[in-house]
């Protein structure tokens, strides 16, 4: 089955486009994450992946760096929020298993807005005096051309090789739903191509809904829709189901010694 | 007639939403269950002002634009108030999100610097929030500058550090001589508990205040509809440190 170009496949065929150096971005905990697709990754044995999360990630970035599939993580933060640090990412960075790019959340956004517009970088205010520019040696230190004397930063455009997330669902034309969730928008309009699982492909077309098609992200910028009914859990849909805490402070628990969190993968079909 | 018992989280909740009565816009960014709460409680005994954005709330949260939203409007001079915690504060108010020691050979990783690098500049009332108020946390140099304090004549910013409170105390910042001046000192603890416990100098007024403990008003709230609400958001952080009723 496919919508004109844009293909529905088996969740492991949309994860092997992912190919090994790619750069992905990915959303963060609260916003329709591709949980399903990232256990696909990891069974495929995605390597060397650039992760980029928008603006930070949680457990997906904690799996995938524990899995050994990730090479570079360019992020505002890892956390597991209430449940605390993310145990992987922290192992990581401190053995120097993956080079982490340090950034902050708008720089991010602001990266991705560039590429969004075609532009080749974003200025940005703040940052100057923090470390982060210190050690992000891509980031620039700029002059206003319209004031002088106005130090403004600019930031190179970010340009993942795909987008990476989860969505209630897309319509029969492949047009995909995000509600308010309009990060995902943005990382799909930057990315070349857009990955999207979803809970459900219904039989009916967004565009002709008004209501429907302010929160949508249109088909042409998708690459590729798998189907995955509870495609985010162990994190949740708005409206949809609430995050498996249960399960999250499990993994918590587990993931913090090497035993513990291949046991976990073991488990969880990754 | 007895004052009312409170526990420290909620006169935590209450002194920080004493900073936010009568602004018009508060935002609430990740990991800040007491900030969440006490913009919260400012909202519901003043009758809707301040709006308040709780990022990851879908109830309370007036963004429709993407997670980008909240830093767009922040640069627009349309949010009064945030908060920052940091692994490490040090005594001019610089914060560290990162890590312990030597980047980018850390002892200690922490999650990183969120939005920092930026709201610290942008917001006008940035409240740095950290519970634990030890030598370990409040420290005389920060190990990496997630967000600087200060920034030197020139530089575009209209934000930076309002106070900072922790479990032990009030701070507000001087940004002049860039430095903390104790505000008031939290039920049980001395000026000298808290030298003790601080590892920056700051000054010290001649006569110390006491925090006042909340009111029996805000505590009401607190253990109803505030408590309800930020278990929306933080549901581990209302079981276990809020006792609703």
């Amino acid at each position: 089955m496919a919508f004109g170009k844009t293909p529905v496949e088996s969740i492991d065929a949309l994860a092997a486009r992912v190919h090994d150096g790619a750069m992905i971005a990915v959303p963060p905990d609260y916003s329709f994450v591709a949980m399903a697709a990232t256990r696909a990754l990891i069974r495929r044995g995605a390597r060397d992946l650039h992760i980029l999360a928008v603006p930070q990630s949680g457990i997906q970035a904690d799996l995938l760096i524990g899995a050994g599939c990730v090479t570079i993580m360019e992020t505002a933060a890892v956390s597991l929020g209430e449940l605390g640090a993310a145990p992987q990412f922290t192992a990581a960075v401190k053995s120097s298993r993956i080079e982490i790019r340090d950034s902050t959340c708008p720089a991010i956004h602001a990266g991705l807005q560039a590429s969004e517009k075609g532009l080749p970088f974003m200025p940005l205010r703040g940052l100057i005096g923090s470390d982060l520019m210190r050690i992000r040696g891509d980031w620039k230190e700029s002059e206003n051309p319209f004031e002088e004397g106005d130090r403004i930063v600019v930031l190179p455009a970010l340009k993942p090789d795909f987008a990476l997330f989860h969505s209630p669902f897309a319509d029969r034309n492949g047009n995909i739903w995000l509600g308010r969730r309009r990060e995902l928008v943005t990382m799909a309009h930057a990315a070349k191509g857009a990955l999207v699982t979803v809970e459900e492909i219904r039989d009916i077309d967004i565009m002709e809904d008004e209501a429907l098609a302010g929160g949508s992200l249109p088909a042409l910028y998708v690459t590729a829709i798998a189907e995955a009914p509870k495609g985010a859990w162990p994190l949740g849909v708005a409206g949809q189901y609430e995050p498996d805490r249960e399960h999250l402070a499990n993994y918590a628990k587990k993931a913090t010694d090497a035993d513990g969190f291949q046991d976990y993968l073991a488990e969880h079909g990754a | 007639m007895n004052a009312p018992k409170y526990t420290k989280t909620e006169l935590l909740i209450e002194v920080i939403a004493r900073m936010l009565d009568g602004l018009n816009h508060v935002a609430v960014g990740a990991s800040s269950p007491i900030p969440g709460a006490a913009a919260l409680l400012a909202r519901a005994r003043s009758g809707g002002t301040p709006r308040v954005s709780v990022l990851s709330s879908l109830r309370h949260n007036d963004f429709t634009d993407g997670a980008r939203e909240l830093f767009d409007c922040a640069a627009q001079g349309r949010i009064d108030a945030f908060f920052l915690g940091g692994g490490q504060i040090d005594g001019e108010a610089n914060v560290n999100l990162v890590g312990l020691g030597d980047y980018p050979k850390l002892n200690v990783r922490f999650a990183g610097s969120y939005g920092s690098a930026y709201l610290y500049f942008l917001v006008p009332r940035v409240i740095l929030f950290r519970p634990e108020h030890s030598r370990r946390v409040m420290v005389s140099k920060v190990d990496f500058i997630s967000a600087p304090g200060t920034s030197p004549p020139g530089l575009y910013r209209p934000g930076g550090p309002y106070a900072l409170v922790t479990e032990r105390c009030i701070f507000s910042f001087n940004k002049e001589a860039c430095r903390f001046c104790l505000q008031s000192i939290h039920e049980g603890e001395t000026v000298e508990s808290i030298r003790k416990n601080t590892g920056f100098d700051f000054d010290c007024p001649p006569q110390t205040l006491q925090t006042p403990p909340p009111s029996a008003t805000a505590l009401e709230l607190i253990r109803g509809d505030v408590g309800i609400n930020i278990a929306e958001v933080y549901p581990k952080f209302a079981r276990e440190f809020l006792s609703l009723s």
